[in-house]
């Protein structure tokens, strides 16, 4: 009897899961309500600290510098007449690609090597190649600083020790080049690294096998194996830190302030020496968004890359 | 024959190991330089006899004693600890509701919002900076340390938000919906399921987070003019040089000190970190 009663009672129960189960994967797949909450602060984040400020500072550099009236192009066409701007661009560009080339070719020699090492050093020696990177660039960047210094320090000790002449290497033009693109290279090698050995790792070994018992000796195992199966995540990464060093302010910053008589400004640190030191605001976001266009071509390429690398 | 491959793999590692010599010379050299200085008693740094490159007068740590009793070190360094802790935690938040949205949840534009968040993660501080510096003008936030609320997650919410949707992206579906299934609502869900599983992402989104805040540079040096509310990467590179006299100990010791808390973080947790960072840029 209580038997009987119980059966539909059962049943029903059974039926109000299976009901509760598809109404809440409904549940699930139409919640854009909660999702776009939950999306909300990254929208506003987006929107207001990204989009909207970079649609300001393009009418920022429409303004003239007491900010009262809109000169439309004015500010940038007196850019162009301007040599300091020229000198920028010519010692950005250089910057840049002169960092990336060392970084890339470096950290790809670095890479190779720790991934030839036995497995078990691999991980001190790639965790002792971080520390350039991992150290605040301002700061180590003020370590240099001083490694440059002419009398006291350690560079003119090793190059008077080795019979050369001592250099002011942060007072010349050419050398306080170098110098900000040496500490480049110091910083940026490491990331280099950790991103090309991640790519040589994730080579199948029976590809190098296969290569060797057909004859391949290492240099033809580079040329045909490694190089075209890292060809994406070299173009990325050469791509990301092209952005990255373009935009750099640190290090200039630090090591030279753009001098010696503004030969090594690049477009973050006289946009900084015009817009915030000099009070011309409307003149220093138009150097900002001068890097706009590099910096897009760039990302487009970027995003090209990363989506092929997911197909 | 076996032998001579023996012998071969061998001169192989003495160049692998001769070429990581040099590299770790170029890389450790600053940092030995600048502990080595932050030790030496002013008259060695000034003396020119000697090799410079060992102590030679004996170590002092007067350096570090005057950093903390001569100084505003201390003021700055409690600045930047507050200052990253907000950042950090501000922008954990808004990156594991919105990752978890984006990979889950999915609503129409989450595609595109996907990519935006990606292409924001490549906006570099350079470019935005004086909208920015009007910005906390107008919202009375110049020369506080404050401001730096707002600017500092524009760099670091894209970056987290991105590692760690791949994350969450690799939770097999049927564990949500077991856990729907039990009863459990989406905040439920996410603290969890998502969060437990998900720990490695948040180690390295919240690593990520921390150096890029403690490290920030450019933002406090445009927006912050007093010591009170100066961080310590600016208030290190500004205030510590005195006039024309150089005082390279104090300032070696305060550069290094500034160094330690990320360098440290590293040192322990460096697996996360690279696995995040690898996969963040590669697989996507």
């Amino acid at each position: 009897m209580t038997a009987l009663r119980q059966e539909p009672l059962a049943e029903e129960w059974a039926r109000q899961r299976v009901r509760r189960r598809t109404s809440v994967l409904a549940r699930l797949r139409s919640k854009p309500v909660a999702a776009f909450l939950m999306c909300l602060p990254l929208l506003v984040l987006i929107v207001g600290l990204i989009i909207y400020p970079f649609f300001y500072s393009i009418y920022l550099a429409m303004l003239n510098k007491r900010e009262t009236q809109v000169v439309w192009l004015d500010n940038f066409r007196f850019l162009l007449t301007m040599d300091t701007f020229w000198l920028v661009v010519r010692t950005s560009f250089l910057f840049t690609f002169t960092a990336v080339f060392f970084k890339a070719l470096l950290g790809f020699i670095l890479a190779l090597v720790i991934n030839t090492l036995p497995t078990r050093g691999q991980r001190v020696w790639r965790g002792v190649s971080l520390v350039p990177w991992v150290m605040p660039l301002a700061l180590s960047t003020l370590g240099w600083w001083w490694i440059f210094e002419p009398t006291h320090s350690a560079l003119n000790w090793i190059l008077v020790e080795l019979g050369f002449a001592p250099k002011s290497w942060l007072a010349d033009p050419f050398w306080a080049r170098f110098s900000i693109i040496l500490v480049n290279v110091w910083y940026g090698t490491p990331f280099f690294m950790i991103m090309y050995l991640a790519g040589l790792k994730s080579i199948p070994l029976e590809l190098f096998d296969s290569a060797s018992i057909d004859g391949a000796g290492p240099f033809q195992r580079l040329r045909f194996i490694t190089l075209p199966m890292l060809k994406n995540i070299i173009a990325i990464t050469m791509l990301f830190s092209t952005i990255v060093t373009f935009a750099n302010f640190d290090i200039v910053r630090v090591l030279t302030r753009g001098g010696p008589r503004n030969e090594t400004h690049l477009f973050g640190t006289f946009s900084f020496r015009l817009g915030i030191e000099s009070g011309d605001v409307p003149l220093g976001a138009a150097v900002a968004l001068v890097m706009f266009p590099i910096l897009a071509v760039s990302a487009f390429f970027i995003l090209r890359g990363v989506r092929r690398s997911v197909v | 024959m076996i032998r001579s491959i023996k012998t071969r793999r061998q001169a192989v590692l003495v160049v692998c190991y001769g070429v990581i010599a040099v590299f770790m010379v170029f890389f450790l050299f600053p940092p030995y330089w600048m502990a080595l200085t932050s030790f030496k008693t002013n008259q060695e740094i000034e003396s020119l006899k000697g090799i410079p490159f060992l102590i030679q007068q004996g170590a002092t740590l007067k350096h570090y004693q005057d950093l903390f009793t001569k100084t505003d070190f201390l003021i700055y360094l409690k600045n930047t600890a507050i200052i990253t802790t907000l950042v950090t935690i501000l922008s954990l938040v808004i990156s594991v509701l919105a990752a978890y949205s984006l990979s889950r949840l999915g609503f129409i534009g989450a595609g595109i919002l996907g990519t935006g968040v990606f292409l924001t993660y490549l906006v570099p501080d350079t470019l935005l900076f004086i909208p920015f510096f009007k910005i906390i003008g107008w919202l009375g936030l110049l020369n506080s340390k404050w401001s730096l609320l707002l600017v500092f997650p524009t760099a670091i919410v894209p970056f987290c938000t991105w590692i760690l949707i791949g994350y969450f992206a690799s939770i097999p579906r049927e564990l949500d919906e077991a856990a729907l299934v039990d009863g459990a609502n989406h905040l439920q869900m996410l603290l969890r399921i998502f969060l437990p599983v998900a720990v490695p992402g948040l180690v390295a989104a919240t690593m990520f987070a921390f150096t890029i805040s403690w490290a920030g540079f450019l933002y406090p040096m445009a927006f912050i003019f007093s010591n009170e509310e100066q961080l310590l990467t600016v208030g290190t590179v500004t205030t510590l040089i005195k006039g024309d006299v150089y005082h390279w100990g104090g300032l070696m010791a305060g550069a290094l000190l500034a160094c330690l808390p990320p360098v440290l973080l590293y040192a322990f947790l460096m697996d996360y970190y690279i696995s995040g960072l690898t996969s963040g840029s590669t697989k996507a």
